[in-house]
């Protein structure tokens, strides 16, 4: 399985990056490379193996729902690169 | 003997009979950065006003008597990917270069309750993505013993620091070796705990599943204080173990007479330097004339660990890093046109090249057609590494091979050649995949450069790795040795 400019560049559209010509041609070798070296993990039989997501036996840590005090709207917009009346400023999403 | 050459025990002596105030720690820090970091490059943001006032204040303290924490007036780096409230926190990157966190993570504070001092922020590898520190997107870390080698990373910066005398200790992240690695490439000691141990709260993302903090030391000894300071459950990360914390300090009683040791082959097997097999060779007897026991294991799944790593912690990063995205912190892209090209603009500006590759790796990996074939397949062989080290330590109590397949290599040497600079964490992902604690001390040197011993332990089992890696330092002096600055 090898993988072409096409391929990077939707790649690229889901991951929200945008590159350059040069860059998608370096990334089409790049990556080409490394899932050729990963695909020695094809090399063995894992039908009956289960996958591991994590090490530690914890799953679905909750917490008490009770109301706790929160980080104030003011500190939250501390480093907000655009804003207007405690919200986050953004291009309109709807023309 | 330089004040940071001393033992913690030592120095807290010498603060009691009043031969050192905190201010002279402080002080001998910030003399020190000033002499050395303009070639060693090992920080990004100094606190020096807020250390200087910390330290006045634990002067006084010291004055008035009364209880100390454990690392009292202890000159501390941090790595920049730990958020520390009101001090820059970068990720080396561009994306964060103005961020400016509004809370400290729970390591933080841990520290600022032992009261240790913050003396500035510590350069790595952007968002901890790398093996050199040739991917900060400031400039990068050099190594102490000499400038013209990386320091390691992707937290160079906490090892360069403290192998050069900056900082009394540091604090540095491990996803795939980044805490062991430097410190094997800089001749200090670095411990990763067992996943869970320290909490991740306030450590940004990278690979979730792996990530852990933990202390670089000049000696074992300070690795087990600075552990016992920063273990234990946080209910800020869902990830945190509820165990009970042991005292590591007092675990080191030097013996280690008994201890089965398995070394597995594939660890000093192929692409493992000479120079580097006959310094773990040389540890080995050291053990042995101790009264532990070695031998010959096998940890088959091996040669599969760097493929499954990067899967899947690309995987995890790409989700992750999703989160940088020009809204709420982090640059923005100057005029974008609509939301979806903030996004794309923003990110594109802010992310290096190791990061963006990274992205998209774990993009593709995920993506609809690819996920069972690498995402999902390397959760299985995941489980395969996981059970090499069960089967290992069924019969053995530690786990012994080099850290680091060679020494340090020289700055812009494996640049542009990904897959060789992944070959370089051969020793250390197996480690972090099964989620198992592992530090690596001092046990040589080659051409002038040092080498690290890797000593990987049970889940959990911290004070049997401490233990034993305090006993091998005992009767050794590598540790001792200093890079001339």
């Amino acid at each position: 399985m090898s993988i072409t400019v096409k391929d990077v560049e939707h790649v690229a559209n889901l991951a929200r990056l945008e590159l350059s010509e040069q860059e998608k041609e370096q990334l089409t070798g790049q990556l080409n490379a490394i899932l050729k070296y990963a695909e020695k993990l094809g090399e063995l039989d894992t039908d009956h193996v289960e996958p591991t997501s994590h090490v530690l036996p914890v799953t679905n840590v909750m917490r008490d729902d009770r109301v706790r005090e929160s980080v104030s709207v003011e500190t939250a917009m501390k480093n907000a690169p655009d804003e207007e009346d405690g919200q986050f400023k953004v291009p309109a999403v709807l023309e | 003997m330089a004040p940071f050459d001393l033992r913690l025990q030592e120095v807290h002596n010498k603060l009691t009979s009043k031969e050192l105030s905190v201010t002279d720690l402080v002080n001998e820090s910030y003399q020190r950065i000033a002499e050395t970091d303009a070639s060693i490059q090992a920080f990004l943001t100094l606190n020096e006003d807020g250390a200087r006032a910390a330290a006045s204040e634990l002067d006084k303290q010291l004055q008035e008597g009364g209880e100390r924490g454990l690392l009292f007036g202890l000159p501390a780096g941090i790595k920049d990917n730990i958020v520390t409230e009101g001090l820059l926190t970068t990720c080396g990157s561009q994306f964060l270069r103005n961020h400016d966190p509004i809370y400290n993570a729970t390591t933080v504070k841990k520290l600022m309750a032992a009261q240790s001092i913050t003396i500035g922020k510590l350069n790595m590898d952007e968002f901890a993505m790398g093996g050199s520190n040739e991917n900060s997107s400031f400039y990068p870390t050099r190594n102490p013993w000499n400038t013209d080698y990386v320091p390691g990373g992707s937290s160079g910066g906490s090892a360069a620091a403290v192998a050069a005398g900056q900082v009394y200790f540091s604090l540095g992240s491990d996803t795939g070796g980044s805490i062991r690695q430097p410190a094997a490439y800089c001749g200090v000691v670095g411990l990763k705990p067992t996943y869970g141990l320290v909490s991740r709260f306030g450590l940004v993302a990278f690979a979730s599943s792996l990530d852990q903090i933990g202390p670089l030391t000049k000696n074992v000894e300070d690795s087990a204080y600075v552990l016992q300071a920063l273990a234990g459950y946080d209910e800020m990360d869902s990830t945190s173990a509820k165990v009970d914390i042991p005292d590591y300090v007092n675990a080191l009683n030097g013996d280690v007479k008994g201890l089965r040791i398995g070394v597995p082959k594939e660890y000093l097997g192929q692409g493992i330097d000479p120079k580097v097999k006959e310094a773990v060779l040389q540890a080995l007897k050291v053990y042995e004339s101790l009264g532990a026991t070695w031998e010959e294991v096998s940890m088959p799944h091996t040669e599969y660990a760097v493929a499954t790593y990067y899967l899947l912690a690309s995987s995890e990063a790409s989700s992750n890093l999703a989160r940088f995205d020009g809204v709420r912190y982090g640059v923005r892209a100057d005029n974008p046109d609509n939301l979806i090209e903030l996004y794309r603009k923003s990110r594109s500006q802010g992310f290096g090249p190791e990061v963006k590759r990274r992205i998209m790796l774990g993009t593709y990996a995920l993506s609809s057609g690819y996920y069972d074939a690498y995402y999902l397949k390397a959760q299985k062989v995941r489980t395969l590494i996981k059970q090499d080290f069960d089967n290992v330590f069924a019969n053995y109590d530690l786990i012994i091979g080099p850290t680091a397949p060679t020494p340090a290599f020289r700055i812009g040497e494996q640049v542009g050649d990904p897959l060789t600079m992944y070959l370089n964490d051969i020793c250390t992902i197996p480690v972090s995949l099964a989620g198992v604690p592992a530090i690596s001390v001092p046990c040589g040197f080659a051409d002038g450069l040092p080498i690290g011993l890797q000593i990987i332990g049970k889940a959990f089992d911290e004070t049997t790795v401490l233990r034993a890696a305090h006993a091998y330092e005992q009767h050794t002096e590598h540790h001792k040795q200093r890079p001339q600055l």
